[in-house]
């Protein structure tokens, strides 16, 4: 099965980053962009065939490591 | 023999020519082999006779550079330079470009520029202990320029923080025509014991040749060869074969390889820089008159079904090869698992003098190893030597915009703005051992635990490189030997890094030529030999060349740091001296370029004697404290070298006594063998002076808030302070 | 006064440290090897600055995670002195030793340079050497400094004096300009509710000799001393 985790900053938490990525969309003459955030996606595959099980392993993964959730969000796919 | 394993691809001339093999040196590989080459065996062809790894164009006159000295324990042939600094302890250091590759990616080509020249360091035996980057960059307003600058320093700090060793120095020049080609050369230097030096020459039938560090990928495919070529508007498209940098895996295998150093299992070790395993593996076996069999199966891979072609071409950072004692291998192998490296056995050494590299069981490759490093081209290319140019007359300038105003521009221009910006992103105290940081004459080093330290800084004025090549060599040399003495250290080497355009344009290759004629005569005269270094050709794109840029890396020693000073002014009432001959050269000056808009004229002179002369004598009063603070003077002359001493103690001076030269030249002219410098008794320094035949003069004293240039023309610090220090932040955010 | 630091495969600012705390104590403190699970009883533990795995997931994640960390955990409960210094903090925040969290630098460029700090109580095991509201003057060297907590918890962490240090100019005030990296309140270190474990990202090891430009970071480890002797 494999696994995506896609990690964001929580509203209200400061992105330095995805202003930046604001600011030179602009300058590149994309207008109109707002609210950009930024984050990152983890890929793996695992062993584990039941989905409930699965989701509950890498919901533990999430908390325990892939996210910070003093700042940050997460949300887990699953492909068969 | 098979040529199954994706070696099927037929070998003509025309495939050679594509791996940037001309069709004389095609000949000369049918000449060795005996019989058509495979793809693979071509391909290690290609990369060991490149110009990246053969110096083909450039042997011929890098051998007239002098290498020798009581202070050298190793000159260039080795990974890197090795230089005695006394209590048992060595220094060992190297400059080498990432231009090719830092254009095309900038983090990453700058990043894996840092990686590699600590391989080159540590792969001796040496621990890093300072790392230094010359960088330059294209027109400030060119539309790439402020995306590569922001890059490669990312870049630079990325690597060089995460493996936690300090970036103490370095330079940041922009100019046109490093608009298509960037510099960035990378120097590290490091300590070993005196007897634990490491080397890479292997020998010994059946000793075992051990791969450590990272997978291997099918990154930095023909980095070597792309360093090679000159770039057209194709160039971005090569993107793929740019490596990408671990600094972390540096750190481990940092780590773990002096630790095995520490004990006695290695024969040799070499890192697998450009051209991989193959250059790597070469090397060993031809500097220790062996052959090798290497078992390609064995070579751990990041990627499935990688051909031999690939592994063997692969420039995957952070990797090793060495040669254990037999019955060593358990003992290595336990420590790079400690560190969490991989560790191959991959083949052992023979007595054939041949290469033989084995895949699945079939022998993929059969090459000579002899015959193909020593056969490799050597050419003694057509030059043309630079037309010499005239002096300029300083009464033929235009009517000046007054010393102060002309000040405050140069202060503010691209070449001579505070770098604070650069040097801030890069992590100059880890180790806390830096004693001199960033933005004075040179960055010093204490050698851990003791009160000793190792003075560096690197050096190179291209415009002079290209008015006159030979003084411009010179040039470089005698900066670089200042800037070690300003301090009070003793200069001991350098190693050099050779940047220049394409050598088959011979008014290229004269630049060439001249720049050597010229650095080999200041060695000489300065007992600074070359004890490593790097050459990077075909800097060019669409047929426009770089500036000629001999950077010159010098380290130093001082025995004393209780002795060691700056160029911060000291504080109020101090005399002004300033030590060399002041005739007010302003041919090829930074003034004539940016103030005059005018880039005319010869170099200033370069009297070797004088160099000498004045330095030595300098450097003998900073050691009996007859000079509190020091500053060379190069760009900018004197008005730049005081602002700069003013601005780093934060103290005004006044030197508006009046002179024989007229002022423009006097306070602008860039003569060489000079120092500013102050001194508690100045009677005493101007006597000495007297007695040792080197010209001296009082200027005046430090105290106030502002510089007092000459009647009337005065500016206050702080408005220098804004003009200097905020250029290059406030271009950086788009405002410059 | 017995002291360990954790060193784990890319710190380093542990040589550092350990300098430094061997010229307070007058002897070698102990290095503790990041795969121990179990080391001698000391007074203090240090979490040195470095790149402790790559940090390449966020700054001391995975660090926090390792095995050595647990026996940290489980003595900084007992009362056991805990010092993170840069990378170390940001392994305290994400253990939750220590609350908030350390983002990139506002402006997102890496910082090296000196920076003063505002000590905010000598009331610590830290800073009993230093005088309360002294401004004293310390290198910063970081990607990931800009510390962050929710109104909530600085609102609990001003209430407790669980503020160690922050950016202030050379005179001591609290000014925005005088802020590196974007931290809430110009918070440049924090403690835990019984003022036992410091995080803080400012590295007073670099600057605890004349030779290197400064020796305000000296009365940190001589304070520590002192209070753990």
């Amino acid at each position: 099965m494999k696994a995506r985790v896609h990690v964001t900053l929580k509203n209200g938490v400061l992105d330095p980053q995805g202003k930046a990525i604001q600011q030179a969309l602009g300058a590149l003459g994309f207008g109109g962009v707002d609210d950009v955030r930024q984050g990152k996606v983890i890929e793996f595959s695992l062993q584990e065939a039941d989905p409930a099980k699965a989701r509950a392993d890498v919901e533990a993964m999430c908390q325990k490591l892939l996210a910070n959730t003093v700042i940050e969000n997460y949300a887990i796919e699953l492909d068969a | 023999m098979s040529t199954a394993l994706a070696n099927q691809q037929p070998v003509t001339p025309e495939v050679a020519r594509e791996h940037g093999l001309s069709a004389a040196e095609y000949d000369l590989i049918l000449d060795i082999m005996g019989r058509e080459p495979n793809l693979l065996e071509l391909g290690i062809f290609s990369v060991m006779w490149s110009e990246h790894c053969s110096y083909k164009s450039s042997k011929k006159w890098l051998k007239t550079l002098p290498t020798k000295g009581s202070q050298v324990i190793k000159g260039p042939g080795e990974n890197a330079g090795v230089v005695d600094i006394g209590e048992g302890l060595t220094a060992i250091f190297k400059m080498e470009s990432h231009n090719h590759p830092s254009f095309i990616e900038p983090y990453q080509g700058a990043a894996t520029g840092v990686g590699g020249i600590l391989r080159d360091v540590f792969t001796m035996g040496a621990r890093p202990v300072a790392n230094l980057n010359a960088l330059r960059f294209g027109a400030p307003e060119h539309p790439k320029t402020r995306h590569l600058l922001a890059g490669v320093v990312a870049g630079i700090g990325g690597y060089g923080n995460c493996v936690g060793v300090p970036t103490v120095g370095g330079e940041v020049n922009f100019d046109a025509r490093y608009n298509g080609n960037i510099l960035v050369n990378a120097m590290t230097v490091g300590i070993a014991p005196a007897d634990r030096i490491f080397y890479s020459a292997a020998a010994g039938v059946g000793k075992p040749v051990v791969y450590v560090g990272s997978k291997t990928g099918r990154d930095g495919i023909h980095g070597a060869t792309m360093a090679s070529a000159e770039f057209d508007d194709d160039s971005e498209e090569k993107r793929p074969t740019v490596q990408v940098g671990d600094p972390f895996t540096e750190k481990l295998l940092i780590e773990a390889c002096l630790e095995l150093m520490a004990t006695d299992a290695i024969v040799a070790i070499q890192d697998m820089g450009a051209a991989g395993l193959t250059s790597s593996s070469f090397e060993m076996a031809s500097k220790g008159g062996s052959g090798v069999e290497l078992d390609l199966d064995k070579v751990p891979c990041r990627e499935d079904g990688m051909t031999p072609y690939e592994m063997m071409l692969s420039e995957s950072q952070e990797r090793m090869l060495m040669v254990l004692q037999p019955g060593k291998e358990d003992l290595a192998r336990g420590i790079f698992e400690k560190w969490d490296l991989d560790f191959a056995i991959i083949g052992r050494l023979t007595d054939s003098g041949r290469m033989v590299l084995k895949m699945h069981g079939q022998r993929v490759g059969d090459l000579p190893i002899d015959p193909l490093a020593e056969a490799s081209p050597e050419y003694d290319r057509p030059w043309q030597p630079t037309p010499p140019r005239g002096d300029v007359d300083a009464a033929s300038l235009k009517a000046g915009i007054g010393a102060a105003e002309a000040l405050k521009r140069l202060m503010a221009t691209p070449d001579l703005c505070s770098k604070r910006w650069v040097w801030e992103q890069y992590d100059h105290m880890v180790m806390a051992d830096t004693v001199a940081r960033p933005g004075g004459d040179a960055a010093v080093v204490r050698i851990h635990e003791s009160n000793r330290g190792l003075a560096m800084a690197s050096d190179c004025t291209p415009r002079y490189c290209e008015a006159d090549p030979e003084r411009g060599g010179a040039q470089a040399v005698a900066e670089s030997w200042r800037n070690i003495t300003a301090v009070g250290a003793t200069p001991l080497a350098v190693t050099d890094n050779m940047n220049f355009g394409n050598p088959e344009r011979p008014e290229i290759m004269g630049q060439f030529v001249g720049c050597i004629a010229g650095m080999k005569a200041a060695c000489e005269a300065l007992d600074y030999p070359v004890v490593s270094g790097n050459v990077s050709l075909y800097n060019e794109t669409n047929g426009q060349a770089i500036l000629p840029t001999p950077v010159i890396g010098g380290v130093g020693l001082i025995d004393d740091l209780d002795r060691l000073v700056g160029a911060a002014l000291p504080g109020p009432d101090q005399a002004i001296v300033l030590i060399g001959e002041t005739r007010g050269h302003l041919g090829a000056s930074i003034y004539l370029r940016d103030i005059e808009g005018n880039d005319a004229g010869a170099p200033p002179p370069v009297d070797l004697a004088a160099e000498r002369r004045h330095g030595d004598f300098v450097r003998a009063q900073i050691r009996a404290g007859g000079i509190s603070a020091c500053h060379d003077l190069s760009d900018g002359g004197l008005a730049v070298g005081l602002a700069e001493m003013a601005l780093a103690g934060g103290c005004g001076a006044d030197i508006s006594a009046a002179q024989n030269t007229p002022e423009t030249a006097w306070l602008f002219g860039e003569d060489q063998a000079r120092y500013l410098v102050t001194s508690p008794d100045a009677e005493a320094l101007l006597a000495a002076a007297g007695d040792a035949g080197v010209p001296a003069v009082l200027l005046g004293r430090s105290g106030g808030d502002r510089l007092i240039l000459a009647a009337g023309e005065a500016i206050s610090l702080a408005e220098l302070r804004r003009a200097h220090d905020n250029w290059l932040g406030d271009y950086m955010a788009g405002q410059g | 006064m017995k002291a360990a630091v954790i060193v784990f495969p890319g710190s380093n600012c542990d040589r550092d440290v350990q300098v430094a705390l061997r010229k307070a104590m007058g002897q070698e403190p102990l290095m503790v090897w990041h795969k121990e699970t179990d080391f001698d009883a000391v007074d203090l533990i240090v979490l040195p600055g470095g790149f402790s795995y790559g940090d390449y997931l966020r700054c001391g994640a995975i660090a926090a995670n390792s095995p050595v960390m647990n026996e940290v955990i489980r003595r900084a409960g007992k009362g056991v002195a805990v010092l993170g210094i840069c990378n170390g903090f940001q392994m305290l925040t994400e253990t939750g030793l220590v609350p908030g969290t350390l983002m990139r630098n506002a402006d997102l460029r890496y910082i090296c340079r000196d920076v003063d700090i505002k000590v905010e109580t000598s009331q610590s095991l830290f800073t009993a050497k230093y005088e309360q509201d002294q401004a004293i003057r310390i290198p910063v060297a970081h990607h990931d400094g800009n510390y962050f907590a929710d109104d909530d918890t600085l609102a609990a962490l001003e209430d407790r004096g669980q503020v160690a240090f922050r950016y202030c100019d050379a005179k001591g005030n609290v000014t925005p300009e005088a802020n590196p990296n974007g931290s809430q309140r110009n918070i440049a270190g924090v403690y835990n509710e019984t003022k036992t474990v410091l995080g803080l990202m400012p590295h007073p090891e670099r600057l605890a000799d004349p030779k290197l430009g400064g020796s305000d970071g000296k009365p940190f480890f001589d304070g520590l001393v002192e209070a753990l002797s």
